[in-house]
């Protein structure tokens, strides 16, 4: 079997496009429903249950009703930056999926079809890249607006997705020295085990980096300004930061954008940390196409629909997660979010970047294969530093007493 | 004025942010799988109404379906907000009716005075509170109106039986 060329290889990356674009919508809005509900069930409510069953065409109800609202703009906005302002948002979000695999290669008659948009050579860049341009629909809605509230969640919308940048990308970079490699498919195979090949770890990264991917995961709540890291759109102090002037459909868009961001995070933490498409304690979907084309493992359709399952369920998981996290945590306040950011996450990942970075040299100089045993004495080591950040570290750095507040203040001075 | 006031122990400096965010997902994650809501789905459930509930106004009549108000105006003298308006008549066997009788519901305030003070009970207020409008003049609601109302009248508070038991 070979890899797909010329012609069909355009009519197979249009029907992936197409399909993945309309997935992800139907997603996005099912996610602004699903949020309603678990906020509603978290605070002891029902959510709405009354569009279709059990509630589940609310998003269409809105959609509707966000369609035939009246759309203001104010006098003194600039108005293509305005108009601008809600795609940029929701455009970095949604591309960002062109470079997730989402299931283990489908056969065809055709030949081999790998379950990623596009696999590009860099797909780890792209996705730094991306995930920044974000910040752009933020910036430019408060700025375009001329409003004094929604210029202020503009800037705090910056100055927190950049310091939080960092962190994500630093993050990423022990799960570089792991893999070995900036490819997204083979990311997800270095979390599998195979029978020849290059050597692959045959464990989630969640354990071997479990301090990375609590960063990741912390830094990917940030990025996508959900609670407790919603500053940009502060409601108690800024009426509703960036997009207090929109209205209307344009409203609409910074809301699904934002369900975008969340969707297209989980499934980040999904391909990094959990494995991506990769079905636990089952070595049958562990297929692997190498960098040449040579294919290991046996690539079956039905496995292609339980991997992109695995997949979906898993993503599902971590968005539920955020969600959870959402409406327990209250909002931090900015010298909070900005100490966190520099203070902490910066410095604590050098120094851990550094610990991984020697732990692998050790071990590889000891002549460890890449394998469970190499990832099992990974995930000691991050266990052991969880352990100190938790017990010793994470002692009044980031909560005081209230008592402490203007000792914090005067330290600003 | 004595009372005991409740002084929370602030954490000090010494409280960890992530350990309470943990508790702080048990609770939710507590209440997320706890199957009781309290959300009533309203017009599917309905609340159970006290028998003394004082809403919408029903006149009521005799069996060949006159009025029975006899048009003293107690009511509008006793109504706190002004909000009945009456103008008596006299019929050919020297009865006197309600020629004219509205009452503006937007405007009152359900105090129950009229039922109380009219002597030949013929004003209720009813244990109904379904009452929206898309006009503000169906809000008043003329005698016909009040006639044709069907929900159960408004029990008055019996002083031998103050608890209502």
């Amino acid at each position: 079997m070979t890899d797909l060329t010329g012609t069909g290889l355009l009519v197979a990356a249009v029907i992936k496009v197409l399909t993945l674009f309309t997935l992800l919508l139907v997603l996005v809005a099912l996610a602004t429903y699903v949020e309603r509900r678990v906020a509603g069930f978290i605070q002891d409510r029902s959510g709405p249950n009354r569009v279709g069953p059990i509630g589940l065409l609310q998003a269409v109800a809105d959609g509707l009703k966000s369609l035939l609202k009246e759309e203001t703009s104010p006098d003194e906005a600039s108005k293509s930056l305005f108009f601008l302002a809600p795609a940029l948002t929701i455009v970095p979000a949604t591309v960002l999926f062109a470079v997730i695999p989402f299931g283990s290669p489908l056969p065809t008659r055709w030949g081999l079809v790998e379950l990623i948009v596009a696999d590009v050579p860099i797909g780890f860049l792209y996705i730094l890249a991306l995930s920044s341009l974000g910040v752009y629909g933020l910036v430019l809605a408060g700025w375009a607006s001329n409003s004094k509230y929604a210029f202020l969640g503009g800037l705090r919308g910056s100055a927190q997705m950049i310091s939080y940048e960092i962190g994500l990308a630093m993050s990423l970079i022990p799960v570089l020295l792991l893999a070995g490699n900036v490819r997204m498919p083979e990311l997800v195979s270095m979390q599998q085990s195979f029978e020849g090949g290059p050597g692959t770890f045959g464990l989630w990264f969640v354990l071997p980096l479990l301090v990375a991917a609590f960063v990741f995961f912390v830094s990917s709540l940030a990025e996508t300004n959900r609670l407790p890291f919603d500053l940009p759109e502060a409601e108690a102090e800024l009426v509703a930061g960036y997009h207090t002037e929109y209205s209307s459909m344009k409203f609409s868009m910074f809301i699904l954008g934002e369900y975008a961001h969340l969707i297209t995070a989980g499934a980040l933490v999904t391909v990094f940390f959990l494995g991506g498409w990769d079905i636990p304690g089952w070595t049958g979907d562990n297929i692997r196409v190498l960098a040449d084309g040579s294919v290991i493992g046996e690539p079956t359709w039905w496995k292609t629909v339980l991997t992109f399952t695995s997949f979906s369920l898993k993503t599902t998981l971590v968005v539920l997660v955020f969600m959870w996290i959402r409406w327990t945590l209250p909002r931090f306040r900015y010298d909070q979010l900005m100490d966190f950011g520099w203070k902490v996450f910066i410095p604590g990942l050098m120094a851990y970047i550094s610990i991984i970075a020697i732990a692998i040299y050790v071990l590889e100089s000891r002549g460890f294969e890449p394998g469970p045993a190499y990832a099992g004495i990974l995930f000691a080591v991050n266990a052991a530093l969880a352990g100190l950040v938790w017990f010793v570290l994470d002692r009044g750095v980031l909560v005081r007493g209230a008592a402490s507040v203007p000792q914090a203040a005067k330290e600003m001075e | 004025m004595a009372g005991h006031v409740k002084v929370m122990e602030r954490p000090g400096k010494q409280g960890s942010y992530l350990s309470a965010v943990a508790g702080g997902l048990g609770v939710t994650l507590k209440h997320l799988i706890n199957p009781h809501k309290v959300s009533q789905q309203y017009p599917d459930e309905k609340w159970e109404l006290s028998p003394r509930f004082r809403g919408t106004h029903r006149m009521a009549t005799h069996e060949d379906g006159r009025a029975k108000c006899v048009g003293c105006g107690l009511c509008p003298a006793v109504c706190p907000v002004n909000c009945i308006k009456l103008i008596p008549a006299e019929d050919e066997n020297g009865e006197r009716y309600a020629a004219v009788y509205e009452i503006d519901e937007f405007r009152c305030i359900f105090c129950g005075f009229c039922q109380e003070v009219c002597p030949v009970e013929a004003i209720h207020l009813g244990v109904h509170y379904e009452n929206a409008e898309y006009s503000r003049e169906r809000w008043v609601y003329d005698l016909e109106r009040l006639c044709s109302q069907e929900h159960p009248v408004t029990a008055l508070w019996d002083p031998s039986d103050a608890a209502s038991e």
